[in-house]
This record gives structure tokens, sequence and C-alpha cells, in this order.
């Protein structure tokens, strides 16, 4: 006998309980879980934060900050030009790491290693070995030349240029792999058809590898480009924004308004960043969710 | 025996022309921590390339906690190792049931909630985390481990639920409807099929999330504060914030730090290479 949960009888619905089988039951509360987590950790802080910034003066202030104007500018060389670097790269070393050697397997296990460990100790010790004073590149700049080395990082374009070389060192292992898997999956007989008609490397680059991997690739320069956005570590631990907030992108910087109680800064720089990054985001998901 | 000819020759050295610039690439950051982890001080400082003398004595003071910066080593690598290990599992229940619940049983609007954590997985971390510090405060969650347990939890799962989902999709719906028919009731289903089959997703997508965590930075440094409370990386950081810090001393702990999850890494570099790279970007 049904029994009807509803004290409103003008819907002449079934009770819930009736419409569904015990499976999709289970599949609701199997759902439940990550939904939990998805309102609690995700729609909640979301809506907070577009809700802290909304004020129209939070966006005249960032105007007006030329650490914010800065830290947009780098942003946007580390991923326009740090992030294609790398990705050219890593599909140029995704071919070297295809190649049928024992030393080179032996190479990729190694090469993996900056992916593998975490961040902080080897970023940290680019860090000392930069160091003016003790660090070892300019304890051989001096006994090589006898002159002291530059105080690298006290330059900004040095320093920047250390940052982006830092998270390239980091994710490049990640990418050739990918890349590498990518360029596995080509048939191989149609380079051996290339063979026997004596084309030139660049051509089989040209008309079958490239051809074969230019989707991924692009897919994958996207990807880089969300996720290097979110790249705190890579400036935060090499140069802490300085000298002089002048390394700053717009992930340390929303961090540096949060230690320094601007709340609502942080949270208006990062939606100057939505316009840029929602299209990316609904792209990816459109190519993930297929 | 063959003698090899000049083009192999050629062909040879232009590939150790790419190679041994990537291994000095690769490892040199690597080896300076593992330099300064073997230098006594004075030798560390002094720019060699291998100390006069090696030494141990920089990890007895580190397991000793002989050094103001380290007298709560234990209790930080102990906090790491909870939080890892607890993001790990909550991690892998929650996304299990979830993409179990998507694709096996097609709940209504699963495909909705797959999009929307995808949707999450693309939050680039470091904007999220501003709003998180906030929430986190707003639930009175500041400086308690489950801060940065949930934290990770909701970071790692969107992930974790596509790759589940992506493998779930590839089992045989004839598996579920044979085991209704010898009358299973779905969680009989969910413990005696689903889960076996899916075991070397389950364990990629463990460690993912373990590595993840133990590894994350950012999130620990906002969330968590107390020296008691905080995790190794955040000691690790909070070094820097003296002018005459110990190198030699944070580079050891360092490399402590940094051999769990390199050797989890290899351990499962199996399962990671298949059940990770092949589902991370999907051609």
């Amino acid at each position: 006998m049904a029994i009807t949960l509803s004290g409103d009888q003008s819907i002449p619905a079934p009770p819930l309980s009736s419409r569904l089988t015990p499976a999709q039951i289970w599949g609701i509360v199997l759902l439940a879980p990550y939904l939990l987590v998805f309102l609690a950790f995700v729609v909640y802080p979301v809506g907070y934060g577009l809700w802290l910034a909304r004020a129209p003066s939070n966006y005249v202030a960032l105007y007006h900050d030329p650490i914010f104007a800065r830290a947009a500018v780098n942003t946007l060389i580390f991923l326009v030009i740090g992030i294609n670097i790398k990705m050219v790269i890593a599909l140029f070393l995704s071919g070297f790491f295809a190649q049928q050697r024992t030393w080179i397997k032996w190479l990729s296990v190694i090469f993996i290693l900056p992916w593998a460990v975490p961040s902080i100790p080897t970023i940290l010790s680019v860090r000392f070995m930069f160091n003016p004073e003790w660090g070892m590149v300019n304890h051989l700049i001096f006994s090589l030349t006898g002159d002291d080395g530059p105080n690298w990082l006290n330059d900004p374009t040095v320093a920047l240029t250390m940052a982006i070389g830092v998270h390239i060192w980091k994710s490049l292992p990640f990418w050739t792999l990918i890349l590498m898997t990518g360029r596995l999956a080509i048939a191989h007989d149609l380079f051996e058809a290339a063979e026997v008609d004596g084309a030139s490397w660049w051509q089989k680059f040209r008309y079958i590898t490239w051809p074969s991997l230019q989707t991924l690739y692009i897919t994958c320069t996207l990807l880089s480009m969300i996720w290097t956005l979110g790249d705190f570590n890579s400036v935060y631990l090499l140069t802490g924004g300085g000298p002089a907030d002048l390394t700053h992108v717009l992930s340390t910087l929303g961090i540096r308004y949060l230690r320094l109680d601007q709340l609502s800064l942080a949270m208006a720089s990062i939606v100057c960043a939505i316009p840029f990054v929602l299209p990316l985001m609904y792209f990816m998901m459109k190519r993930l969710s297929r | 025996m063959k003698l090899p000819s000049l083009r192999d020759v050629a062909a040879e050295t232009r590939l150790l022309l790419i190679g041994i610039p990537v291994l000095l690439w690769t490892m040199i950051p690597i080896y300076h921590m593992f330099l300064f982890a073997i230098s006594p001080k004075e030798d560390a400082f002094s720019g060699k390339l291998w100390p006069d003398h090696p030494t141990l004595h920089n990890f007895e003071i580190v397991f000793k906690q002989q050094h103001y910066f380290l007298r709560d080593f234990y209790v930080q690598f102990w906090n790491s190792l909870v939080i890892a290990a607890a993001v790990g599992v909550l991690t892998l229940v929650i996304a299990t049931a979830a993409a179990f619940s998507i694709s096996r049983l097609r709940v209504p609007g699963g495909r909705i909630v797959m999009n929307l954590a995808l949707f999450t997985y693309f939050i680039p971390a470091a904007f999220l985390a501003v709003p998180m510090y906030r929430t986190m405060g707003n639930y009175g969650l500041l400086n308690n481990h489950w801060s940065l347990i949930l934290a990770m939890v909701t970071i790692a799962s969107p992930y974790a639920i596509w790759v589940l989902k992506q493998a779930s999709d590839k089992l045989p719906v004839e598996l579920d409807e044979a085991a209704v028919m010898d009358g299973a009731t779905t969680l009989q289903i969910f413990r005696l099929v689903y889960l076996p089959l899916m075991m070397p997703s389950l364990v990629a997508i463990g460690t993912y999330a373990v590595l993840l965590a133990w590894n994350e930075y950012l999130y620990a440094f906002l969330l968590l504060s107390n020296d008691r409370e905080i995790t190794l990386p955040v000691a690790l950081g909070n070094f820097l914030a003296a002018d005459d810090s110990p190198w030699e001393l944070l580079m050891t702990t360092g490399f402590i730090y940094a051999l769990p999850p390199a050797a989890i890494y290899y351990a499962f570099r199996r399962y990671m290479v298949g059940g990770l790279t092949a589902g991370a970007v999907k051609s």
C-alpha cells in the first residue's frame, strides 16, 4: 500500500518511492556524499567569494594598484610564453622518449622524478642554488671567471624567467608522458610506408605525427594553461613575489591580499580572471564529458 | 660480431646529445638537495660539487629533533601521514560511490553531476583557496586537520570520479544484468562484481589522492598554522622565515619528505601510467 508523504493533494504525482526503482534509490544514496562535498566546499565558497567581490569599489582599487597590473602582465607572460615553450619541448621530447632503446627507457624513469617528488624541497633547492652569496651557481661562476655572479632573484625579469623555468622543470615530465602515449598510439605502418617512400623526419612529423597529435596537443596546452593559473608554488617559493612585489602572478597576488586581510580585493582579483578562464573551462569540460 | 655502421653511430650520438642535457636538467635540483643533505654546514656553503667529508649527521639531527626548526618533526610527519591517508580513503569512498551511481545505476541527473564535478576539476586550485580559507573559518574548522582533509577531498574527487566513471563505463552491462538475474541486490553487485573489477583503477586513484594530499603546500599553509598541527611542507616553508636558516637541515628534511611519494610513485607506476595518464587527457 502506497503511503502519500505529501500533504498537498492537488499534485497527483505518485509518492517518490514508487516512481524510483531500488537501484535508483541506491543511486541517489551513493551520489549524496559527493553532492554534500560539492555543496559545502565548492558551491558555498564560490558563491560566498563572488558575493564578497560584488562592490565596484574593489575593481577601482585594483585598477589603481600597480602590483595588480604587473601581476596580470606576469600571468600572461607565464601562460602565453611559458606554457607554449613547455609544450613545444614536451612535444619534441615525447619523440625522443618514444625511441626503442634500453638506455632511453631508463632515462624516462629518471626523467619522471620532478613530477613524482613534491615541489617544495626541489623549488627551495633551486632557490639556494641561485643565492648570490652562498649558492652553487655563483660559486661556480666565481671559480671559473673570478667575477661575482649576478644577484639572480633580485632582478624581476630574471626572477620571473626562473619561476617559469621551475614550473617547466616540475610539469614537463607529465606532458611529455601524455604526448608520448599519443605518439605510441599512431599506427606504426604509416611510418614504415613513409620510410619506404624516402620521407625525411620533418615530412614524417609534418604529415603523420602532427595530424594525429594536434588535437591532443591543443587540449594539453589549454589544460596546462588552466592549471598553471593555479600554480602558486613556482612563484611563491622561489621569489615570494619579490623583488618589490614585481614577480607576482594572479595566484600569489590573491594570497597576498588575503594575508593583508583584504579579502574582497583578493576575490576581486580572481573575478577579473574569470572572463578569460571560463571559456577555457567550458571548452575542456565539453571535451572531457563526451 | 657486427660492427655498428657510421649511420648508427651518428644516430646514437644525436640521441645522446638530447639525452645528456635532459639528464642534467632533471637531476641538478635533486642532486643539489641530496648534496646539502650529506654535507656538513661548512661544505654546504662552499659550493663544492661533492663534500670533502660526506656525513649522515644532518639526518641524525633531524631524527633526534635537535634544532629549533625541527622540534616537532615527528608530529608534523605524522600529521602529513594521517591527512594523506584520510584524503586517500575518503576520496576513494566518495568517488567510487559516485562513479558506481552515475555509470552503473544511471541515476537521474548523474550526467549533470559529472559535468559539475568536471567543472570543479578545472577551477585553478589557487583561485579556490581564497574563498575556501574563509569558508573553513565560517565552518569553524581552521587549524583543524579536517579543514585540510575536506579541502583536499574536494579537490581530488572530481578527477577521481571522472577516471572511475570512464573505467566503469567500459565494464559490460551484461555483468550487472546477469547478477540481477541471479537475484543479487544492488549492494551485492557493488561489493562482489563492481569493486573487484575496478581494483586497478581504485589503486591508481587512491595513490593519486594520497600523493596530492602529501604534496599539498598552499592549502596546508593557509588552513593550518599551529606548529603542532601543520604538515611537513608548511614546516619546510617556515624555515624561510629566518635569515640564518639552516639550509642543510632544511634540505635534509625536504629529502626525507620527498622519499615516500617518490617510492609510492615508483611502486605503483604500472597503475599510475595506465590509469592516470591515459585518462588525464582523452584524445
